[in-house]
């Protein structure tokens, strides 16, 4: 992790009074970040963590350490005795809750003031009140804040439903007072939807929640997504830091932000900006917080709520903004006002924000995947980029936790500038081990309604409305790639014949300067010719030649070429003796198979194999005991969750699923002897 | 002897010179028909069992011998041998002339890979399906003594339907003959066996005797006796594949040593494979180009082994983040699981890498993964490549399977494969190395050459439980006894005191230290006292 240190100019008043130490009540990228300010600030930091997380980053990081529990996240990151005992045995004397966790548990602040710890955060009037969705509306509705309209109060039931809704206006949304995550939520377009919705969401509130409370208010058809930050000190003082535009969403999650946002005018973000403040005062906000508006094509925005907390995307706003927002949240906490005034707040440059996830993005845009890091290696040596993360090389990304793997953020003076730097930056990310997102990621920054700045919530069903498929290649980038792939090859081969030290029976490697080749990408096969002369090479397809040239370093994980005079960054992710190479070529990963022209020739005698497909059957691959039986039918299961362990010579050993996919059958429960090969559970 | 390249039929340089003897006839007959036969000959030979036969062997989703070898060799490197070599035999119309072919059911020869010398045979199934005749043998015979001479490997593709029937004996003695060439080959030059098609009685004891068997799936089969004969036997059912195909071999008798998808699949392997090996017993191990930095730190294995002491990792995860680019040709990478071997190089040279595996049965030694050891550490031995051992071994597997099979028996040829080794030996304990185990896994004591220890390794007889229940039977307080053993030996420290392990080092640093013992090493000698030979418990 590596903050910008060009955008940062906030400095540290050494002279002042501070913390001596705080804790981090969190884990992962946030953990790390804020260690890092206060290393900065010259606190000292005291990590909790579970008991998987024992060797982490933040673990290593921090200047103590205490373990709060066993792997789930309620029995350590969300346990709050043991964290309460943590802060007693390390005398730290304030908290950073992070985001999620226990960042918004009215309760775990109230805990801490009981004891006499700052929260660094607002204090819990303001979390309980902008915890409840009715509540909040109604003091932004005081406060004069744009809210969505709609019925205020809860509704009683459906015929109150359909009149409220007619006085609104159709389409209209249901949804749980107590909600979050799209549970108990229905649009209506009609009376009759509206009847149903009701009764529908009404069961899920009550279920998921314990509270069957609805509202409802007016949707707002393809909206945007953007955000006012803001920080308010405990002096009555409130400062809006500009927004940050997250409309590219996947199932309400953010997946790239950007601050600032390229479609609001000066205007639109001084009215927003000032009504967030004045949100932010009406509940005697303190320390830093984020107020999220639905803006509409027309540019009205209207109050969706506020977060109170540093949100994961706070990086961009940093980068624009130059303050470091953790730095103020402790300042707040030990009781500073704000250091600046609104006209001191600028927008210098742009900054981009790209989730990296552990997940496939070919699969719903995304289902999490999990393992481990075998090579990891962040494109830190490129200028204005910041990458935000909790892990290293040899991390696990488990299922225990969010699978995010990193937040990549880059910076320029424009826009332009900015979405260059991230191409650069994804295409230099180095993550094996996992399946990632980069392919989805890398996509989205060039996409031509993205770039335009045409975006909306909706963007990627909208863009993708067949599911996510990767990079469609042209028919010069498909030129590219298969030169890449051929010179790689020869590469390879030229180095195979190169024997070093003292040679009993002299080598003779065959003279050779031209290639034929035949390349196969996606079931359609290339004649190449290749010609080489020292480190560049000359691959003609079709007639079209294509000039390759770098340094081929077969050991190095990334493969800086240049193409036809363009400066490119490919992966080698594969390269076998039979002539496979896996590249990642402008963020997708592309199979491809290089032969000889005579092995290519001979391939066609070749028997056709059907794969044998085992990943839907799991066998016990020894005999032992079961000692437990983690699914059950029906379950969904991600690629390598565990699905059962069986413990053989006292060792447990995890049995995961090779594949994502529903649980049909469990065929061993926990104590049950096994022998090998005898089948554990099927998957559909 | 002559220089041929493979394939290219008709031979244009052949032709044209045909042609102007043609127009030379009228001057000297006997002269002229002499050429013209060799030129006949030549291209019989290059078309083996003739078309239709090449046809069928193609239907199969097989090569033929010579696409086998043109792919195997480098290009315009094959130099064959024995082109006119033919049956003797008169029996059963076989001496009739369409039932001779020149160079009969094999293709021999000597040519490179890579640039390097090798010694092949190739076997025909389209003459007489593959069969070995007298002739066949000493063709293969007089390849292999001159591999032995020269020093350079054998590599023998097979393809064969077992004895050539017409002639009875003298096959039998053709099959023998290279028996013997197999057994005094051994040690001298690699010798590899990739099997492509049948291999079937007294046949598959020359693959049995060399010292790698890759077989190609679906494809090959090798077995003592076929189904028709194990039915009217033991009146089992039982097909080819379940009884000798690659899957067999490769997971449930260990016979073979990898499986390859096809032809060209292994045949493109093999050429990569045969890079690791040196050319005879008189050659170090190969050094090649390397890209990967020998001093490159692997910071994934600082956290690899896991804090509990009963949790599985996965060892290959540090054998490939140790090696140069990751690469690892492992052998039998699917039979005997619990322990990993293979060929892989470090700052560019050859070495034999020999795991446990915690992930398969906590990584024991059982009877399979001992003699899969052994086999491949006397390997490395003969052929001077130097052997890094990663030891997590929680001791040999209990129970009367194992001790009814021979685990002592068994146990010991592993033991006594790492202690007669005089390569480099470099030993990691990066966890548990309990017991006997401990001392079998290329330990200080079978003179190792560097030992290390990660801070994770535990040395000691057995684990902390066992152990306080032994010591301190019927007593109380086993808790706190427990706790005192593991501080007393569930660290490097006991073993590291007494000079057992050289150095406690920091795993990240593993591939550095390793690189750098590699080049001090490389000047290495050892011999061990005068013998005939030595007796390893069978």
């Amino acid at each position: 992790m590596q903050l910008l240190s060009v955008s940062l100019y906030d400095r540290i008043q050494m002279r002042s009074w501070t913390f001596d130490k705080i804790l981090i009540a969190n884990r992962g990228e946030i953990a790390c970040r804020v260690i890092k300010t206060c290393k900065k600030m010259g606190i000292k930091t005291v990590a909790v963590h579970s008991d998987v997380d024992s060797s982490a980053v933040h673990v290593k990081m921090a200047d103590e350490a205490v373990c709060v529990g066993p792997a789930p996240t309620n029995k350590s990151y969300l346990n709050m005795d043991a964290i309460m005992n943590a802060i007693k045995q390390t005398g730290a004397q304030a908290v950073h809750p992070g985001y999620g966790f226990l960042s918004e548990n009215k309760e775990f602040a109230k805990r801490l003031a009981a004891e006499g710890v700052s929260f660094i955060g607002p204090d819990t009037h303001a979390i309980q009140a902008m915890g409840d969705k009715i509540e909040s509306k109604l003091i932004a509705k005081a406060a004069k804040v744009n809210t969505i309209p709609g019925y205020d109060g809860v509704v009683k039931d459906a015929e109150e439903a359909v009149k409220i809704a007619g006085e609104i206006g159709y389409p209209v949304m249901i949804k749980a007072s107590a909600g979050g995550g799209g549970k108990g939520m229905r649009i209506a377009w009609n009376d009759e939807e509206t009847r149903e919705g009701f009764r529908f969401s009404s069961q899920e509130a009550a279920s998921s929640f314990g509270d069957d409370r609805l509202l409802i208010e007016k949707f707002i058809d393809n909206p945007r997504h953007i955000e006012i930050q803001v920080l308010a000190d405990k002096h009555g003082n409130a400062l809006w830091l500009n927004e940050r535009e997250c409309s590219i969403q996947r199932r309400n999650q953010k997946v790239v932000e950007e601050a600032p946002s390229t479609f609001l005018d000066p205007d639109t973000r001084r009215a927003m900006g000032e009504q967030a403040v004045s949100l932010a005062k009406a509940v005697k906000y303190s320390s830093a917080g984020t107020v999220e508006f639905l803006v509409d094509s027309k540019k009205n925005f209207y109050f969706l709520e506020m977060n109170t907390r540093l949100q994961v995307e706070h990086p961009i706003t940093e980068c624009i903004t130059g303050l470091d927002l953790v730095q103020q949240m402790i300042r707040i906490a030990m009781g500073y006002k704000l250091q600046h005034k609104q006209s001191d707040i600028p927008i210098n440059g742009w900054a981009i924000e790209s989730r990296v996830y552990a997940e496939d993005p070919y699969k719903s845009f995304g289902l999490p995947s999990i393992g481990r890091l075998s090579q990891y290696q962040e494109p830190l040596d490129l200028h204005n980029v910041r990458v935000d993360s909790g892990i290293e090389e040899g991390s696990d990304i488990s299922i225990y936790y969010d699978p995010m793997i990193s937040k990549l953020v880059t910076y320029g003076k424009t826009r332009e500038e900015a979405l260059k730097k991230m191409e650069e930056a994804l295409d230099n990310y180095v993550i094996r081990g996992v399946t990632h997102n980069i392919p989805l990621l890398r996509e989205i920054i060039v996409h031509p309604r993205f770039v335009s700045g045409d975006i909306s919530t909706k963007f990627l069903p909208e863009v993708y409305p067949d599911g996510f498929k990767g990079h469609m290649l042209t028919a010069g980038e498909r030129r590219e790639l298969l030169a890449t792939a051929a010179a790689l090859y020869v590469a390879a081969q030229l180095r195979s014949q190169k024997f070093l030290g003292d040679l009993r029976v002299s080598v003779v490697p065959a003279e050779s300067r031209q290639w034929e080749l035949c390349v196969e990408l996606d079931k359609g096969l290339h004649m190449l010719g290749v010609s080489r002369s020292g480190n560049n090479y000359t691959v003609e397809i079709d007639g079209e030649k294509v000039e390759v040239s770098g340094e081929w370093n077969l050991a190095s994980a990334l493969l800086p070429l240049t193409i036809n005079g363009k400066h490119r960054t490919l992966q080698c992710l594969l390269r076998t003796a039979a002539g496979e190479i896996t590249l990642q070529y402008l963020g997708t990963s592309f199979k491809l198979r290089v032969l000889s022209k005579l092995a290519a020739s001979l391939s066609k005698h070749m028997p056709e194999k059907v794969p044998e497909d085992t990943s839907s059957i799991l066998r016990s691959p020894m005999p032992g005991s079961v000692v437990a039986v983690s699914v059950k039918p029906g379950d969904n299961v991600a690629e390598g969750q565990e699905i059962c362990v069986i413990e053989a010579m006292k060792m447990q050993n995890s049995m995961t699923a090779a594949k994502a996919a529903k649980v049909k059958s469990v065929h061993c429960k926990a104590g049950d002897t096994v022998g090998e090969g005898d089948l554990l559970v099927e998957l559909e | 002897m002559a220089t041929y390249t493979v394939g290219q039929i008709p031979y244009a340089g052949a032709l044209t010179r045909s042609k102007v003897l043609q127009n030379a006839r009228c001057y000297s007959v006997s002269h002229l028909s002499v050429q013209e036969r060799i030129e006949q000959k030549r291209k019989a030979a290059l078309t083996g069992g003739g078309q239709l036969r090449i046809a069928a062997q193609h239907k199969r989703g097989k090569l033929t011998a010579r696409e086998r070898l043109e792919l195997l060799l480098d290009p315009d490197s094959f130099v064959e041998y024995d082109m006119f070599v033919e049956h003797r035999c008169s029996d059963f119309g076989m001496e009739a002339d369409h039932n001779k072919y020149p160079g009969d059911s094999v293709v021999t020869g000597q040519g490179r890979i890579n640039g390097r010398l090798v010694y092949v045979f190739s076997q025909d199934f389209t003459v007489f399906g593959g069969s070995l005749s007298g002739a066949h043998a000493q063709k293969i015979c007089k390849i292999m003594d001159q591999a032995m001479m020269v020093g350079a490997p054998v590599i023998g593709l097979n393809d064969s339907g077992g004895a050539r029937i017409q002639e009875g004996v003298e096959s039998l003695a053709g099959y023998a003959d290279i028996f013997l060439r197999n057994v005094m080959a051994s040690g001298v030059v690699p010798q590899i066996s990739l099997i492509m098609g049948p291999c079937a009685g007294g046949a598959v004891y020359s693959p049995a005797l060399t010292d790698f068997t890759f077989m190609v799936k679906d494809t090959s089969y090798l077995f003592i006796t076929g189904p028709d004969v194990v039915k009217s036997v033991t009146n089992e059912d039982v097909t080819q594949e379940e009884l000798g195909g690659a899957k067999t071999h490769t997971t449930v008798s260990g016979v073979a040593h990898r499986a390859f998808e096809n032809d060209i699949d292994a045949l493109l392997n093999l050429r990569n494979f045969f890079n690791f090996l040196p050319l005879s017993n008189k050659d170090p191990a190969p050094v090649t180009e390397c890209h990967d930095p020998r001093d490159r730190l692997v910071p994934g294995l600082d956290t690899i082994v896991p804090f509990e002491s009963t949790k599985a990792y996965d060892m290959l995860d540090i054998v490939h983040g140790v090696l140069d680019e990751r690469e690892f040709f492992e052998i039998m990478p699917n039979y005997a699981k619990n322990i990993v071997v293979g060929f892989a190089r470090m700052n560019g040279r050859t070495v034999g890498i020999v795991g446990n595996q915690p992930k398969v049965a906590s990584g024991c030694l059982d009877i399979n993964s001992s003699v899969k050891g052994a086999r491949f550490v006397r390997f490395c031995d003969a052929f001077n490549i130097p052997i890094i051992t990663f030891v997590d071994v929680p001791g040999f597997l209990p129970g009367t399977a194992q001790e009814y099979g021979g685990i002592i028996r068994h146990g010991a040829k592993l033991l006594y494969a790492f202690a007669e080794a005089t390569v480099p030996k470099i030993t990691v304990i990066t966890r548990k190395a309990y017991g006997g185990a401990y001392d079998v896994m290329s330990s200080k004591h079978l003179r190792g050459d560097v030992n290390y220890a990660w801070p994770s390794a535990e040395v000691a007889v057995m684990g902390a439980k066992g152990a306080v229940q032994i010591i301190f039977r019927g007593k109380e307080n086993q808790a706190e006894a427990e706790a005192e053993y593991v501080e007393k030996f569930a660290n490097p420290f006991p073993a590291a005191v007494r000079g057992f392990v050289d150095d406690i080092i920091q795993p990240s640093t593993t591939r550095k230290r390793i690189c750098r013992d590699l080049e001090v090493l490389a000047s290495k000698k050892q011999t061990n006292p005068w013998k005939k030979h030595a007796n390893i418990p069978l």
